[in-house]
């Protein structure tokens, strides 16, 4: 905006200094403004303080705040103040400035920075309280799988199916192109090293064996928890949110059993499915690498990878990723169903969902690598 | 109450011929009026008249079917991006939600606009920031953050807010949204206070009759089924003297039959 604020000083021989502003008095200028207050009082030392107005276009409320801050220097250094000049309609915009509002203290002061080991007890208090609430969520969630299983025409199947589609169908793409490129990139890998001892065909059984007992039932569990945990628990926050969870229980409903149980029917059937895929599209991976460039036949490929699987891995594995799937939309459902507040809760919700399953998702696997371990060594 | 000379002055806001559609609908259709410096102007109407969708398109967040919008006399529709983003910082806006930061306290939220558009010393945007929360009688509550706020507390965070860089337009949408029938008094006259206190001109969209004749120096008063503007004046002299059945009936709270089959639809 054009003008500035014009000011000039005159002293008088008995220490009345006048301040006489004109032009606009506004944001803009406020800048300006401030450092006059300690120059008038520091270096005119004024036993009286007239500040001459009347040639103010536009005053503003930072403007005003100036000619308040102006008259309490003056106040606490007992100088006499007068103000002259300005037009009633423009006086009104000093009665807008509360005066004690300036000097009142925050009623909540600032969260003080905890010290390293207060951080650390409230950080152990959060995960073991988190650990609570996942398992008594576990097992609220068995409860109404059970009460589901005895009542199996209240399961909303409809939900289940749209859930199954939205984890199962549309997942699919993603899972089968990173499985794939998984499969190609592992036998390429591999294949380098094989070469040397012309044990080129035992790139098959490695890609088999890897991504049927380990990486397929993993690789689609990371996926799932990325697209689908998270998704819960952003749509059951966001409903948390909404008041809609609410308005389920006060129908009557059970929110748990409407919303979750849906969820984790559909995410029971889909992920041990999806992992079948992954695999499948692994191997094709590494059969283009051992076709292309290690001259294998397709039949010979093929062979090897029988050869290399066993029934038990292929079981194994899928016990694995249906305890995963388990694990990932309990995770889900209970961050969702747990936020409180707005909009960045659901987004928190969202992250801890998927930071969650992963952890768990590599707990689960290692928790079967020991137990498999006996089973098929007793 | 009327402010002597409003009406020679050049109006602060002009539209003419305004008109929406989204897609085949017309929902409104060749609006003019004239907004003037200083007043408190209230566009009213029903539920799904367009009164919100009105004040998208002054403030420029929606660029309009067809229809001009003059903004301080500055034809909004020939601003490019940049030259629009500075006039909207010379307007304040209080959302039906308040729209507060929630990962800011209200002192950042009231700061935002002040850190990122002038050059003031942190030291100099404190003491505003005060003054501001002062004015909207939120004092020393700029460490709080807006979960910790009532409805009408954030309501007035937002007005804080809006009016940090010292706009000379306000635009409250729905401010009395929400709010119990003191808190919505209370809001009503510190909206008043602050345009006796500034001059700033207020435009509110509302459909709260209290807020209507307690405050708003002129009224327009929009239509579903006209799409447009069906009064306009004082909402005092339109209660009793307006010859249109809609609008006493609008003021009087009276239920028509015809009302009834057009909220069906």
């Amino acid at each position: 905006m054009p003008g500035t604020t014009k000011h000039s000083i005159e002293t008088a021989d008995d220490g009345v200094v006048t301040l006489s502003l004109s032009g606009r008095m506004d944001l803009e200028r406020f800048g300006e403004l401030t450092p006059l207050i300690s120059t008038i009082f520091d270096s005119y030392a004024p036993s009286r303080l007239n500040v001459d107005m009347a040639g103010i276009d536009y005053i503003d409320s930072s403007g005003a705040l100036f000619i308040v801050k102006l008259e309490d220097e003056a106040r606490a250094r007992s100088v006499a103040f007068t103000l002259s000049g300005l037009s009633r309609e423009k006086m009104g915009i000093l009665s807008l400035i509360d005066r004690e509002a300036l000097a009142k203290p925050s009623l909540a002061p600032r969260e003080r920075r905890l010290n390293l080991i207060e951080q650390l007890g409230n950080a152990s208090i959060i995960a073991v309280k988190d650990m609570y609430d996942i398992v008594s969520f576990g097992g609220e969630l068995i409860y109404e799988i059970g009460h589901s299983v005895r009542h199996l025409r209240k399961v909303r199947w409809g939900d289940v199916v749209t859930y199954m589609k939205k984890v199962g169908v549309d997942g699919l793409p993603i899972v089968g192109l990173i499985s794939f490129l998984l499969g190609l990139i592992m036998a390429f890998m591999s294949s380098l090293q094989l070469k040397q001892f012309g044990a080129n065909v035992y790139v098959a059984s490695l890609v088999a064996v890897a991504m049927v007992r380990e990486l397929g039932p993993i690789m689609t569990a990371i996926i799932v928890a990325g697209r689908s945990g998270s998704a819960f628990a952003a749509e059951i926050g966001t409903m948390r949110v909404n008041e809609e969870v609410d308005a389920l229980a006060t129908m009557g409903f059970s929110p748990m059993r409407f919303l979750s149980i849906p969820k984790v029917i559909a995410s029971l059937v889909t992920v041990p499915v999806l992992t079948i895929f992954a695999s499948i599209f692994a191997i094709m991976g590494g059969l283009i690498v051992g076709v292309v460039g290690l001259n294998l036949t397709i039949f010979t490929y093929i062979q090897q990878t029988m050869k290399a699987i066993s029934i038990f891995d292929i079981v194994s594995g899928l016990v694995k990723s249906f305890v995963f799937a388990a694990a990932i939309s309990a995770v889900g459902c209970q961050r969702g169903f747990k936020v409180r507040g707005g909009a960045e809760a659901v987004g928190n919700a969202t992250t801890s969902a998927v930071v969650t399953s992963i952890f768990l998702i590599i707990v689960i696997d290692s928790t079967f690598a020991i137990i498999l371990h006996y089973i098929h060594w007793a | 109450m009327e402010k002597g000379n409003r009406t020679t002055a050049d109006p602060v806001i002009k539209v003419e011929g305004l008109t929406v559609r989204y897609g085949d609908n017309t929902v409104l259709d060749g609006v003019d009026f004239e907004v003037y410096p200083g007043e408190i102007f209230v566009i009213m109407g029903g539920s799904g008249c367009g009164k919100s969708t009105l004040l998208k398109h002054v403030i420029g967040i929606e660029t309009p079917a067809e229809g001009k919008i003059w903004l301080n006399g500055t034809d909004t529709a020939l601003l490019d991006d940049s030259e629009l983003r500075r006039l909207h910082m010379g307007i304040g806006m209080l959302f039906q939600s308040s729209a507060l930061f929630g990962s800011m306290t209200i002192g950042e939220n009231v700061a935002l606009p002040l850190t990122e558009f002038t050059a003031l010393p942190m030291k100099d945007i404190t003491s505003i920031v005060r003054m501001k929360l002062g004015m909207v009688e939120l004092a020393g509550y700029d460490n709080h953050y807006p979960a910790e706020l009532s409805g009408g507390m954030k309501k007035r965070a937002g007005i804080a807010r809006a009016m940090a860089l010292e706009p000379a337009m306000l635009f409250l949408d729905e401010p009395s949204a929400g709010l119990d029938p003191v808190t919505s008094a209370e809001l009503d006259l510190l909206i008043r206070k602050l345009n006796e206190g500034t001059g700033t001109t207020m435009v509110i969209v509302t459909h709260e009759l209290e807020t209507i004749f307690n405050i708003s120096h002129r009224i327009i008063m929009l239509d579903r089924d006209a799409k447009g503007i069906i009064a306009e004046g004082d909402p005092r002299v339109l209660r009793t003297s307006s010859q249109d059945a809609r609008v006493t009936d609008f003021f009087n709270r009276r239920v028509t039959k015809k009302k009834h089959e057009g909220m069906t639809t």
